[in-house]
């Protein structure tokens, strides 16, 4: 089995309208082979139109679609040996397992000798061999995924599309198809790219997350830079849990947060001196300490929950910002008590995001809930 | 179709009406047709099952029979064959061409079968519109006739009773899952192997709704079948008539009627069930 089996994809400027609605805006991005990329955004932003468009079942009503580096406008969806996998599988339900995942193959005309030894060994790969003869009605919601993932796979795609597919298992068995299917993608070698809306998935089984919002690019990054980095407030809000604390520029390095305290920067900002800046704190990097550390924040604490390896300690600033603590187990948080006082401060200030404030009343806290 | 079949007495109250209009218009009737059909003779004198031995002896009534459950079944066949492609046109179409075919389909079904039948008269009539257009474009040297013939009333009888198949087949149409099109579109199948291998297998519950309402309509079709066939072309439904109008023979004509019925009814029933052993798995689409 060689390697890389996947094309090389690009698109260039892709967009496209639905009528007066703008699905898909200037869209630009490249997939080397043998890459998994995941495509994340919230509800509407186009991902599902981004991979229709790919699979040929759309026409971008502008820009360039390549595979290795040649447009593929002309090509129909039946000729683009695309593996797709549906966000609820589209198992054809009257036709058994083996025919589902045949019916690629018999599609091009493959002799019944190779259809049925092909077959067997898609089936084998997906550990679906002893049900070869159910119908898709007959099996479980990860068999059933497994099953659709073998049909995408049997016509030896050079790309392998999956829209959403996790979305209708439940979490536990989420997680292990999560893996399973991971591993099966990068040991065949073929190129994907997997929509979805939840960024843990996201971030556990991509090599690089496209984030989408409105129809265009966020940001194009490995998961830890992503998470790391993020080059937009959005992209901040979206991947992972952030505190954000607004505030304003007194100096090239300074910003004194309208919950008091004046703050040092680890570098200099771009951000001219008096505009108004937010500051993005991990919960991890935020920590309860006494009141005379440079810097404290003062909070009142609104609830406390031990989550097993970590207590999480949920406060308020006096300006009304919510504040998110994650406190390792065995630093003391006796005096954080409901409804107390308390004080917090950034453990490490590289690991700050400084975004300038959106202009509308924006709020940022609930930015991921869209 | 997994509904359950336990219901509270109470939550049968409101079929009752339905169920007595029912059992007084269909099953009393049939009680007295079958009392009738038992009597020897048309003075009502005797019982005895002899109509049915005469109607099974006598070679033109069950030719008649079977020409009239042929004729259903080719206008039904037919209908199927243009409810396709017109239910792949309405898929296709946008709001204001689907708005066009709706109103196409439901445009019969508002004018009355007498109105439609006479349609065709106008059409397939020595002088009618086919024949004056033949003759006209030089494509024929005489008139061919086309009224009164099997041809003819196939055709007149599969564009009235056409609705009946369109709908259900539409209806189908509209429940299939786009994505299993797409998907089969993605694996590399063209459109015939789409159509033959995804479309039609999962829309066959609506084809099947469609061919017994046709079948069974086409069949019974009174007046279409006499005034568009003629006297030539003799059929249950006029021959029925036929027996208890002109001949006064109430008791064969009773068994005519009860023999057709149970033979409509059968393949109804026969067609039911076995494709619906075809049809399995469909409901999870
Ligand atoms: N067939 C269509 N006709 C008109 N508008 C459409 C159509 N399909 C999608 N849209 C619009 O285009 C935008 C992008 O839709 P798309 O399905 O790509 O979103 P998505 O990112 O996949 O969302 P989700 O996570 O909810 O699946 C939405 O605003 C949607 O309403
Ligand atoms: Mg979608």
């Amino acid at each position: 089995m060689s390697n890389t089996r996947g094309h090389a994809l690009a698109l260039e400027g892709v967009g496209h309208a639905f009528g007066s609605t703008i699905a898909l805006e200037d869209v630009s991005l490249s997939i080397a082979a043998a890459e998994l990329i995941a495509l994340l955004g919230p509800s509407g932003c186009g991902k599902t139109t981004m991979l229709q468009i790919i699979a040929g079942f759309l026409r971008p009503t502008k820009g360039e679609v390549l595979f290795d580096g040649n447009r593929v406008e002309r090509i129909p969806a039946n000729r683009r040996r695309i593996g797709m996998v549906f966000q609820n599988y589209a198992l054809f339900p009257h036709l058994s397992v083996f025919e589902n995942v045949a019916y690629g193959l018999r599609a091009r005309k493959t002799s019944s000798a190779i259809v049925k030894t092909r077959v067997a060994e898609m089936l084998d790969l997906v550990q679906m061999g002893g049900f070869a003869s159910r119908l898709p009605g007959q099996l479980s919601g990860g068999q059933q995924q497994r099953v659709a993932l073998a049909r995408a796979l049997a016509i030896e795609p050079g790309l392998v599309l999956l829209d959403e597919p996790f979305s209708a298992l439940d979490k536990n068995l989420r997680l292990d198809m999560q893996i399973e299917i991971k591993s099966l993608l990068k040991g065949y070698g073929v190129t994907s790219i997997m929509v979805t809306h939840d960024q843990e998935e996201a971030l556990s089984m991509a090599d690089r997350i496209v984030v989408l919002n409105k129809g265009r690019i966020e940001q194009i990054d490995a998961p830890d830079a992503l998470y790391d980095r993020p080059a937009s407030l959005f992209v901040n809000s979206f991947i992972g849990h952030a505190n954000f604390l607004r505030g304003s520029v007194t100096a090239d390095d300074c910003v004194r947060l309208a919950a008091g305290p004046e703050i040092r920067l680890a570098k200099s900002t771009q951000h001219c001196r008096g505009s108004a800046v937010v500051l993005s704190v991990r919960p991890e990097n935020i920590s309860l300490v006494d009141s005379n550390k440079p810097g404290a924040i003062p909070i009142t604490v609104r609830a406390t929950m031990p989550l097993g390896s970590v207590n999480v300690v949920e406060g308020v600033t006096p300006t009304g910002e919510a504040v998110k603590i994650n406190q390792a187990r065995l630093s003391s948080i006796a005096h954080a008590r409901v409804g107390s006082g308390a004080w917090v401060a950034i453990n490490d200030m590289t690991a700050v995001g400084v975004f300038s404030a959106p202009a509308e009343t924006f709020s940022v806290n609930g930015a991921k809930e869209f | 179709m997994s509904g359950s079949a336990t219901h509270e007495p109470r939550q049968l109250l409101p079929a009752l009406p339905l169920a007595a209009l029912f059992l007084a218009a269909f099953v009393l009737p049939l009680i007295v047709l079958v009392f009738i059909s038992l009597f020897r003779t048309p003075q009502f004198l005797e019982l005895s099952p002899i109509q049915y031995v005469k109607f099974f002896r006598d070679q033109f009534s069950v030719t008649v029979l079977l020409e009239t459950l042929l004729l259903g079944a080719e206008v039904a066949m037919l209908s199927l064959l243009l409810a396709y492609p017109i239910g792949l046109a309405y898929l296709g179409s946008g709001k204001i061409g689907r708005a066009l075919i709706t109103f196409l389909i439901i445009l019969p079904l508002l004018t009355s079968s007498v109105v439609r039948t006479f349609a065709w008269i106008v059409i397939l009539g020595r002088d009618g519109i086919v024949n004056s257009t033949m003759l006209t474009l030089g494509l024929w040297d005489s008139p061919a006739r086309l009224l009164y013939t099997w041809g003819g009333l196939v055709v007149a009888l599969t564009q009235i009773q056409l609705p009946l198949m369109a709908l259900p087949v539409i209806n189908s149409l509209l429940r299939l899952n786009p994505n299993l099109v797409k998907a089969a579109e993605g694996l590399g199948a063209g459109r015939f192997r789409i159509f033959f291998t995804v479309v039609l297998p999962l829309t066959v519950p609506g084809a099947i709704a469609g061919w017994l309402l046709v079948f069974a309509a086409a069949a019974t079709a009174f007046i279409t079948q006499t005034l568009v066939g003629g006297g030539r072309i003799v059929l249950m439904p006029s021959y029925i008539y036929q027996q208890a109008v002109g001949v006064q023979d109430w008791p064969f004509s009773a068994a005519l009627s009860l023999i057709f019925t149970v033979a409509v009814i059968g393949i109804v029933f026969l067609v039911g069930t076995t494709s619906r052993r075809f049809a399995r798995g469909i409901d999870a689409v």
